[in-house]
């Protein structure tokens, strides 16, 4: 007879937006596969990535290998499998490091103000004032190229990005009425930013740190392939890349560098279109 | 600019391992001395601040020459392509982009509209790898490395082994810019001034171009300043994959060889390159809208 009226929590009709992304559902279907590949990966290639078969060097896809064999003979399809492994980690790595940087300058410089705020922006034009990879080239030249070095380094380029944003939203935060409530009914400072501005900061959060695991895989794929970055015998998806630099691996050897690429191109591709259904799930104005 | 670097401790570095194997601890400690190594940062950053002002940027280790000279030639490569690519980018971007206004929700508009999607997706090396072999492997139209044919030092060779790389850089550009010019020029197209325009009489091109266009293009123009560091940071990995002899390949040399003041002097040209293209950025500002005032 009567029609409910069906209230919606705000999360729920964040989610709904989301859902109403289709190339967010289809990018969060293929990263959900890739990280299973990554955990997985000991089981869907046992022999692992540096077993070496000297009786197969250069094999074209088949005869016990699925994708082939490399330039010296090591399964390329496991090599994938675990450089889904060191991709994810670098991803999420970085930006978990570069978040508690960010998080953390973000919040003392917008809600102490004053000279914090001034010092601690002013460094943060220091760093963007030259561009990422420009500096994550000097850090490398200086620490020396490593799996824990290029996440590191990757997190140290970017956490302005954030620390920027977790500010701006702080600034406007802070000025609210609950904020000025909690203050009088006597919150401390740590608790009132950690159990009431934080909250508040989890939605743009989600999409700076979706868009930072993308940028993060694609430099790490970048400085491997530079040859700046994860060191063998660690599989890369990037240094596989790379052997396509000589010709005749380019040329007449496609299974070595190709699964690798397609690789980096679907993750970097799901986690963006991931991060643009966030941007439309949490800010339902924002414009592409 | 605050850049607030100092340069790292290139000790052991300079030393191979087996060098530094073979030298006992005092002579590492005399060594040390000898290129002031032992001093605390502070006074190495100052002395190094101190000498980069005066233009002295130090030896270059692993291109065993003063750094100053190894950057003078290497400079002007980067700044050929860079330039070329910004032009190619901003004449793809800007064009696309105002077609795909024009053609607003029609296949044209959905085309242009995801392509630069899926090169977002794609990075400059894989994209650089995928012309090399359609380009310069299948067709065999144009040399795939190098800045020069050997004994062919003639602008057109030149010209020739420029399209790939400028293309690729242009590409990152173009991708960005297509997304925004079409919304800048949507914008602007449905505010009451093209309106009355267009009610006047005039020609739709002469709207389209003389007046929203010319509305249309400020925040085109803080794309483009925003963009240009990306295109940088772009160069490295292309010019790496090119085989170009400019700045991006020197920094990948270099880091590769820990030679850590020749990379320090890069960034100093980098940075100074972006403290100069925002500056441009800025003037380009006031040229496109008059109300724009510098001071």
């Amino acid at each position: 007879m009567n029609d409910e009226v069906v209230y919606k929590t705000n999360f729920q009709e964040a989610l709904d937006r989301f859902k109403s992304y289709r190339l967010a559902l289809v990018g969060l279907v293929v990263l959900s596969l890739i990280f299973l590949m990554a955990i997985f990966a000991n089981f869907l290639a046992p022999q692992g990535p540096e077993y070496i078969d000297f009786a197969a060097v250069r094999q074209p896809p088949g005869n016990g290998h699925l994708f082939g064999t490399d330039d010296v003979g090591r399964d390329v399809w496991a090599r994938v499998a675990f450089g889904a492994r060191t991709s994810l980690i670098v991803g999420v790595g970085a930006v978990l490091v570069a978040l508690t940087i960010g998080i953390t300058v973000g919040l003392l410089s917008g809600f102490m103000g004053k000279w914090v705020d001034t010092v601690f922006m002013r460094i943060t034009d220091a760093f963007m004032s030259v561009p990422a990879l420009i500096l994550i080239i000097i850090f490398i030249a200086i620490v020396g190229p490593s799996l824990l070095n290029v996440i590191l380094v990757i997190a140290l380029a970017t956490w302005p990005t954030s620390a920027r944003v977790v500010r701006g939203q702080v600034l406007t935060l802070r000025e609210q009425e609950f904020i000025t409530a909690a203050r009088v009914i006597g919150v401390r400072t740590p608790k009132l930013l950690i159990s009431h501005i934080l909250p508040n900061l989890l939605g743009p959060l989600s999409v700076v740190a979706t868009f930072g695991i993308a940028g993060a895989i694609l430099t790490e794929a970048g400085l491997s392939f530079l040859g700046l970055g994860v060191r063998p015998p660690i599989s890369s998806w990037g240094q596989m890349v790379n052997l396509a630099q000589q010709s005749q691996i380019l040329i007449d050897e496609k299974w070595i560098y190709l699964p690798s690429g397609v690789m980096i191109v679907l993750t970097v591709l799901s986690v963006n279109f991931i991060g643009d259904g966030l941007r439309k799930a949490v800010d339902p104005k924002s414009v592409r | 600019m605050g850049l607030a670097l100092a340069p790292g401790d290139e000790l052991d570095t300079m030393l191979t391992p087996e060098a530094a194997a073979q030298m006992s601890a005092e002579d590492m400690a005399a060594k040390r001395a000898e290129l002031g190594l032992d001093r605390p940062i502070l006074v190495r950053y100052v002395i190094w601040l101190g000498k980069t002002v005066r233009g002295d940027l130090g030896y270059s280790t692993s291109e065993d020459a003063k750094i100053t000279e190894v950057l003078k030639t290497y400079v002007g490569h980067t700044v050929i392509l860079l330039v070329a690519a910004l032009l190619l980018g901003i004449i793809l971007g800007v064009s696309f982009g105002i077609l795909a206004a024009l053609k607003e929700n029609t296949w044209i508009d959905y085309v242009v509209g995801s392509v630069p999607i899926f090169i977002a997706g794609v990075p400059g090396f894989i994209l650089s790898l995928g012309f090399i072999y359609f380009v310069a492997v299948k067709l065999n139209a144009l040399p795939s490395a190098g800045m020069h044919s050997l004994g062919d030092d003639s602008l057109l060779d030149l010209i020739k082994h420029m399209i790939l790389p400028v293309t690729v850089l242009s590409l990152v550009l173009a991708a960005q810019l297509v997304r925004y010019t079409r919304a800048s020029m949507l914008d602007v197209l449905s505010s009451e001034f093209i309106i009355a325009a267009k009610s006047k009489g005039i020609s739709n091109r002469r709207v389209i171009f003389n007046h929203a266009f010319k509305a249309a293009l400020v925040p085109i123009i803080s794309v483009i300043g925003l963009h240009l560091p990306e295109i940088i940071a772009g160069a490295v990995i292309t010019e790496t994959v090119f085989q170009w002899e400019g700045m991006g390949m020197l920094a990948v040399r270099a880091a590769g060889g820990r030679d850590v003041p020749m990379v320090m002097g890069i960034v100093i040209v980098v940075a100074v390159a972006v403290v100069v293209t925002n500056l441009i950025t800025d003037i380009a500002y006031t040229i496109a809208d008059p109300r724009v005032r510098l001071g």
